[in-house]
């Protein structure tokens, strides 16, 4: 083959693979914004004749989407502070701290990394039904307060911060509050940022977990919301693309943002996984 | 040698986390495997009174289940098919994305990273309307190469493969970034030197890019398989298990038989099948790895 027509199929195949990757977006931001009745015709049309704007206004008027996408943005946001906080106290405490039983304790919350978590959901389910916890934020808040693969994350990165700067801290008096404000915390921000990310995006685009424990309409995460407006809504191929917008839109601001963190974040959990 | 850290310190530090995950997860497991010998359902939901237990009654329940070999042959027709393939796209787009020949890299592994970061629920949707019979965008484009139009949602050989080839397009981007990582820790000198001996394209890839990228490959079919088996949103949005149970998988019928059903010692033993097949499946794929070697 010639290194011309090499270089023609290679182009070639990589622009079919990106308009593949894009064309289920491009249709669905254009069919949000059709006229009812437009997106099911044949031949199908990618641009509408008229962008109208009612699919979204039903979807924030008469169907009460702005509390979805609170109830989304809290759980999303709360999970993704407390563990953060959580999580990095620990995975310090695991590269920098000293005590018995650490290598034990670390490899097997690694070990337990196998196990599904379908099968944890139903007695915490139970436990948190028993507690009251059912359709509460709590629901999906404590659970997610704490992750193996957080910890661990966290752990190989404060490996690298040099113990001299610890021993220094402590010699000037510093408590292992302050330390772990003052020192760690300033040194592990570009795997905060990465950690942050996976728990933010993990967390809204959660279905199973926000399904089981929200059974209150009122509670619903719009993943939640939209899978149920699915079943009332079928026909209405335009407003269910709204919605679909919606829901995504956050995510893809996220990620459009801080991309460089989170392609980053997925080498890291694959160097020791 | 460092002193040891103080108790109150570690209590601090460790005692939040340690605590959530023992509370939330370790207990769990372990109640999650009493649970499956009892037959804890909806009477027992309102009063622990009624709760027996029965032994193995529900994994012999399980056995002697056709909906859960149906359900198991569909998930192992998800993982086994569209794992491999979703290795391979993977593969195949770090390859095309680690060529000279492509200017842009950046912009082109964005586009192809996308759908990974979106929301299954609502991509799954999408697909659900692209796979429409009569108004979809698949079946448009199909008519230009003379095939079609399929119910590929509404008959039962086609609605298993359609969820294949949404995962498949919703999660290459995400291996192919570990991929591509992995294919430039390749000394450049291997390919030169093959060259020189007139080593084919195809000889180089043989013999430089599979073996060098082995452990890349095991992590990756190891984590892709785990989730595989966790086959449940697509489903529930875009076939509710059907047509005639052909995509009904492990976790969805858990989910029912759980939170539908309250069938709570059943959905349990269920579960724990699911992790001993995870199970099973990862050592296997050490073992091979090692004999590989």
């Amino acid at each position: 083959m010639s290194e011309r027509l090499k270089k023609i199929l290679v182009i070639l195949t990589a622009t079919i693979i990106a308009f593949m990757s894009l064309m289920p977006f491009v249709w669905m931001v254009f069919a949000s914004f059709m006229k009812s009745g437009e997106a099911n015709v044949y031949p199908p049309k990618l641009i509408p004749d008229e962008f109208v704007l009612t699919h979204y206004i039903t979807l924030f008027t008469r169907l009460n989407l702005t509390g979805y996408l609170i109830n989304s943005l809290v759980i999303s946001v709360g999970v993704t502070f407390i563990s953060l906080i959580i999580n990095s106290m620990s995975g310090y405490a695991f590269a920098k701290m000293a005590f018995r039983g650490k290598k034990h304790i670390f490899n097997s919350l690694l070990s337990a990394m196998v196990i599904p978590g379908q099968v944890t959901m139903l007695p915490v389910f139970l436990m948190l039904k028993n507690m009251g916890l059912i359709n509460t934020y709590w629901a999906i808040l404590i659970p997610g307060m704490a992750s193996i693969f957080g910890i661990f994350l966290i752990k190989q990165y404060a490996l690298s911060i040099p113990d001299s700067l610890i021993e220094a801290a402590r010699m000037d008096g510093g408590t292992e509050i302050q330390i772990y404000w003052k020192v760690i915390l300033p040194l592990c921000k570009p795997i905060l940022v990465t950690l942050g990310i996976f728990t933010f995006m993990g967390t809204w685009n959660d279905f199973l977990w926000p399904l089981i424990v929200m059974t209150d309409s009122s509670m619903y995460t719009l993943p939640v919301a939209l899978a149920n407006l699915m079943g009332e809504h079928t026909q209405d191929t335009e407003l269910m693309m709204a919605g679909s917008v919606i829901t995504i839109i956050p995510v893809i601001v996220v990620f459009l943002a801080l991309q460089k963190y989170y392609i980053k974040g997925i080498m890291l959990g694959s160097v020791k996984g | 040698m460092k002193s040891k850290t103080k108790f109150s310190a570690l209590l601090l530090f460790l005692g939040p986390s340690l605590g959530v995950i023992s509370l939330f997860f370790f207990i769990p497991v372990v109640a999650a495997f009493s649970l499956s010998f009892t037959d804890f359902d909806i009477y027992s939901l309102g009063s622990w009174e009624y709760l027996r237990f029965v032994g193995l009654k529900n994994y012999i329940d399980l056995i002697n289940d056709p909906l859960f070999w149906t359900a198991l042959k569909n998930t192992f027709y998800f993982v086994l098919l569209g794992g491999p393939l979703s290795v391979g796209v993977s593969l195949g787009t770090a390859m095309l994305l680690n060529s000279k020949y492509i200017k842009w890299k950046g912009l082109f592994r964005l586009v192809y990273f996308l759908p990974v970061v979106t929301t299954l629920v609502a991509v799954s949707i999408v697909w659900r309307y692209i796979y429409h019979p009569r108004f979809g965008l698949l079946n448009y484009v199909l008519s230009f190469v003379g095939v079609g139009p399929f119910d590929w949602l509404g008959d039962p050989n086609l609605a298993m493969p359609a969820i294949i080839l949404m995962a498949v397009w919703k999660n290459f981007g995400y291996n192919m970034i570990i991929f591509i990582a992995g294919l430039q820790n390749i000394p450049e000198e291997l390919y030169e030197a093959a060259s020189i001996e007139g080593a084919s394209g195809w000889q180089k890839f043989k013999s430089i890019t599979i073996p060098m990228l082995a452990p890349t490959t095991l992590f990756i079919s190891v984590i892709t398989m785990i989730g595989y088996f966790q086959l449940f949103a697509e489903p529930y949005i875009m076939t509710q298990g059907g047509p005639l149970n052909s995509t009904l998988s492990i976790v969805y019928y858990m989910y029912q038989e759980g939170f539908r059903w309250w069938n709570i010692g059943y959905s349990t033993a269920l579960a724990f099948m699911l992790f001993i097949i995870i199970l099973i499946g990862t050592l296997i794929q050490f073992k091979v790895q090692k004999i590989d070697e």
